[in-house]
C-alpha cells in the first residue's frame, strides 16, 4: 500500500497566527516573487532593490552558479529557459537561432553548460530557489508553500516540469495557477458576480491573450491565442533598424550592437513619458549617431507589431466566439503595455479603458500572492465578500443501495467545484437520476436530501461502460450547482440548489452529532448496503453472461 | 478499543515533532473518498478536539476522532522502508479489500 507522511493539521490557521505563502511569477525574461502582507499583495525587493529578477542563470567555470543580473550579459548565460521547460529535442523549432547549447536527452531537453549538462528543470530551480531566499531573507520567517504562474496554454509536461522545478528549490507548491487568473485576481476580478475578461500581455519576448470566464467565483480560460516570438524586445529592434537607417552607419560590430539596442530600449521608454527623445552615442568605429526620435514616428514604426497583437485578439475572439464588446473587462499585462500607444490601440479595440492601474510587471505575481495567502488558510478580515466560507456539511449524491457517496466533504472552503466518475449500473441503462444530499452519514435515509434530476440519453452500453461526470460546484454564496454530463455524447443535465437555505447553526450542529454518535451503525449499515450491492451486481453479471452464452 | 504504534513509528513520530517544533502527537483518521471507500489521514496535533480520543504508545500520544476509530480500531501504525520510499503504513485488521494504489481501503 502507499505511505503516508504526516501533515499538518488541515485547520485554518489560529488567529493572530500568519502563515506566509508566496506568489511566484516564473516569467520567461523576469521573474518576481509577492506575498499578501497587511492584507494587501506586494512584490518583495532583493538586497538592491529591484523587484524583477532576470531569469538567467550562469553556471561558471569555477563552479559557482550567478543567478539573475550577475549572470545577465555574459557567455554561457543561459536565458529565456522557460521556453524548454517539458520540451524535447524534437519540440523546439529554430534550433540555429537559439544561443543556448542543446543536448538531446530522454524525454527533456538538456543544456551543455561549463558544469556539465544541465535540465530545464534544474536551471529554473536555481531561478525559484533564488526567490526562495530572497523571501526568506525579507520575510525574516520561513513560508509554507507558493503558487507559481504558468501560461495558460502550458500543457501537462510543461506543469509537471514547473512543479518539478519548484519541488527541487525546497518550494511547496500549493498550486499552479494560469497567468491570465493571477492578473484577474490581483484586480479582485474575482469579486464581481460574473464576467468575461480579457488579459493582454505583452512581455519581453512572448505575447498571450486569454479570454476568462468568471461563473460562480471560478475562471475558466476559455481561449488563448498568443505569440512566442512578439514582445517588446521586438519595439526595441525597430528603433534601431530606424537608426541603422537613418545614420547610415557601416554594419557595427557586436559591441555596438548592443549598445545601440540598449540605446532603442532606453529610447522607447522615455517615449512612455515624453514626445520625444534624443538617442546620442559613438560608435568603436568613431561615427556618431545623434538622432531624436518623435513619439509619432515611434508609433508608425511599430504599428504593424501591434496589428500583430491585435490579430491574435481577433483569433481569440473568434475561438470563444464573443464579440469585442461582450468583453466586461480588460487587463494589460507585461512591461511594454506601458507603450502609450499599446494601451490606446486596446482602449480603442475594446471600445473601453483597459485596467492599468497595477504595475504590469507584477500583477500576475500579486494575483498569485493573493491566491497563495488564501490557500494557505489566511483569511483576510475585509474580504466580507466570502460570507459563507466554508461548506458546513458534505454534499454528495446517492448510490446504487442507499450510500451516500461524499463529493465535496465538510469544511472545504468555497468557492469550490468538485467532480467526480460515476457509471451506469445495468445493461443498456439511457438514464440516470441523481439525487443530491447533504449530510455526514453514510447513508442517504439519513442524510438531508437537496434536489434530484434526471440525467436522461445515456448512450445504451453494457453496464459500467458508461462516463457520467457529475461536477458540484458551490460559488462564494454558498449556492450549489450540480451538473452531469456523460462524456461521450455530452448529454448534460444541472440544478441549481442552496444547500444551507433553511438550516439553523443548530441543526448543522445536530446533524453532526448524530454522524458521530451513530459512527458505529453506519458503518455496519454501509458494509451491508455494499455486500448487498456486491450480490445484486454479481447476480446481474451472471444473468446477462448466461443470457449471451446460455446455448 | 485500542490504536498502536510500532517502535519505528514512535520514533519517527517524535523525530518529526522535534523537527516541526510544536505539536502533542498525530492524530490517525479516515476520510470517505478514494477508489475504495475510504482514506487514511495522518496530521500533527496541536490540541485534541472534543470528540478526540487519545491513546499513549511507545511514549507518542495518538489522536482520533470518536468517527474514525470505528474503523481503525485495533489498527497499529507502522512506519516501514519499501524500496527507496519510506513512510507510515496502517495495518488495519478492519480494512477487507484496497485499491491498486493502495490510498484507500473499504471496510
Amino acid at each position: 500500500m502507499a505511505l503516508l507522511q504526516i501533515a499538518e493539521p488541515d485547520a485554518a490557521a489560529a488567529p493572530h497566527q500568519h502563515r506566509w505563502a508566496l506568489g511566484i511569477d516564473l516569467g520567461t525574461t523576469h521573474s518576481l516573487v509577492a506575498v499578501v502582507r497587511n492584507g494587501a499583495p506586494e512584490c518583495l525587493l532583493d538586497e538592491d532593490g529591484h523587484t524583477l529578477l532576470p531569469s538567467i542563470v550562469r553556471y561558471a567555470d569555477d563552479g559557482a552558479v550567478l543567478i539573475g543580473r550577475r549572470a545577465a550579459g555574459q557567455t554561457g548565460a543561459i536565458a529565456s529557459v522557460k521556453r524548454l521547460m517539458g520540451r524535447g529535442y524534437a519540440d523546439i523549432p529554430n534550433l540555429a537561432s537559439n544561443t543556448l547549447e542543446l543536448v538531446e536527452g530522454d524525454g527533456m531537453v538538456r543544456l551543455h553548460t561549463a558544469q556539465g549538462v544541465k535540465t530545464p528543470v534544474e536551471v529554473s530551480a536555481r531561478i525559484l530557489g533564488a526567490l526562495a531566499e530572497r523571501a526568506r531573507a525579507r520575510l525574516g520567517e520561513d513560508f509554507v508553500g507558493a503558487v507559481i504562474t504558468v501560461p495558460a496554454y502550458f500543457d501537462d509536461a510543461q506543469r509537471q516540469a514547473t512543479k518539478d522545478a519548484a519541488r527541487r528549490a525546497g518550494i511547496h507548491v500549493l498550486r499552479l495557477l494560469n497567468e491570465p487568473t493571477a492578473a484577474a485576481l490581483a484586480y479582485g476580478l474575482d469579486r464581481a458576480a460574473e464576467g468575461v475578461f480579457a488579459i493582454y500581455d505583452l512581455g519581453g519576448g512572448t505575447f498571450d491573450l486569454s479570454i476568462l470566464r468568471l461563473s460562480r467565483g471560478l475562471f475558466e480560460v476559455i481561449a488563448t491565442h498568443g505569440d512566442s516570438a512578439l514582445g517588446g524586445d521586438d519595439f526595441d529592434h525597430r528603433i534601431y533598424c530606424w537608426m541603422l537607417e537613418q545614420a547610415r552607419i557601416n554594419p557595427p560590430s557586436p559591441a555596438d550592437i548592443a549598445r545601440m539596442m540598449r540605446a532603442a530600449r532606453a529610447a522607447k521608454e522615455a517615449l512612455t513619458q515624453d514626445e520625444s527623445t534624443r538617442i546620442a552615442l559613438t560608435l568603436d568605429s568613431g561615427e556618431a549617431i545623434d538622432l531624436t526620435l518623435s513619439r509619432a514616428t515611434f508609433f508608425e514604426m511599430t504599428t504593424l507589431l501591434l496589428e500583430k497583437t491585435l490579430a491574435n485578439v481577433l483569433a481569440a475572439l473568434r475561438d470563444a466566439n464573443l464579440a469585442a464588446n461582450d468583453i466586461d473587462g480588460v487587463v494589460l499585462v507585461g512591461g511594454a503595455t506601458r507603450m502609450p500607444h499599446v494601451r490606446r490601440a486596446v482602449a480603442e479595440f475594446f471600445g473601453k479603458e483597459p485596467l492599468v492601474d497595477l504595475d504590469p510587471d507584477q500583477v500576475v505575481a500579486l494575483g498569485a500572492a493573493r491566491q497563495a495567502n488564501i490557500l494557505a488558510g489566511n483569511r483576510d478580515a475585509n474580504e466580507d465578500w466570502l460570507l459563507l466560507d466554508v461548506i458546513p456539511l458534505s454534499l454528495g449524491v446517492e448510490m446504487l443501495g442507499g450510500l451516500a457517496e461524499k463529493i465535496i466533504p465538510r469544511n472545504a472552503t468555497l468557492p469550490i467545484a468538485r467532480a467526480q466518475e460515476f457509471t451506469t449500473a445495468r445493461d443498456g441503462q439511457t438514464a440516470m437520476s441523481i439525487h443530491v444530499v447533504q449530510g455526514e452519514r453514510e447513508m442517504v435515509a439519513d442524510c438531508r436530501s437537496l434536489a434530484r434530476f434526471e440525467l436522461r440519453g445515456i448512450p445504451p452500453m453494457v453496464a459500467g461502460a458508461a462516463r457520467i461526470r457529475v461536477t458540484f460546484q458551490v460559488d462564494a454564496d454558498g449556492l450549489l450547482t450540480v451538473l452531469a454530463r456523460e462524456e461521450s455524447t455530452g448529454v448534460a443535465a444541472n440544478i441549481t440548489v442552496q444547500p444551507s437555505y433553511g438550516l439553523t447553526d443548530t441543526e448543522i450542529a445536530d446533524m453532526l452529532r448524530a454522524s458521530l454518535a451513530h459512527a458505529a451503525d453506519d458503518r455496519d449499515a454501509r458494509a451491508l448496503a455494499e455486500a448487498r450491492l456486491e450480490g445484486e451486481q454479481l447476480l446481474a453479471a451472471t444473468a446477462s453472461a448466461i443470457a449471451a452464452d446460455g446455448d | 478499543m485500542a490504536i498502536t504504534v510500532t517502535e519505528a513509528a514512535a520514533r519517527h513520530i517524535e523525530k518529526s515533532l522535534t523537527r516541526r517544533g510544536k505539536g502533542i502527537g498525530i492524530r490517525l483518521g479516515v476520510q470517505t473518498s478514494g477508489c475504495s471507500g475510504m482514506a487514511y489521514k495522518l496530521e500533527f496535533v496541536d490540541a485534541p478536539g472534543e470528540e478526540d480520543q487519545v491513546f499513549e504508545c511507545h511514549g507518542v500520544r495518538i489522536v482520533v476522532d470518536g468517527k474514525s476509530l470505528v474503523y481503525l480500531d485495533g489498527t497499529e501504525l507502522d512506519f516501514v522502508r519499501e524500496g527507496l520510499n519510506e513512510g507510515f503504513k496502517f495495518n488495519n485488521p478492519n480494512a477487507k479489500a484496497q485499491c491498486g494504489c493502495g490510498e484507500s481501503f473499504s471496510v
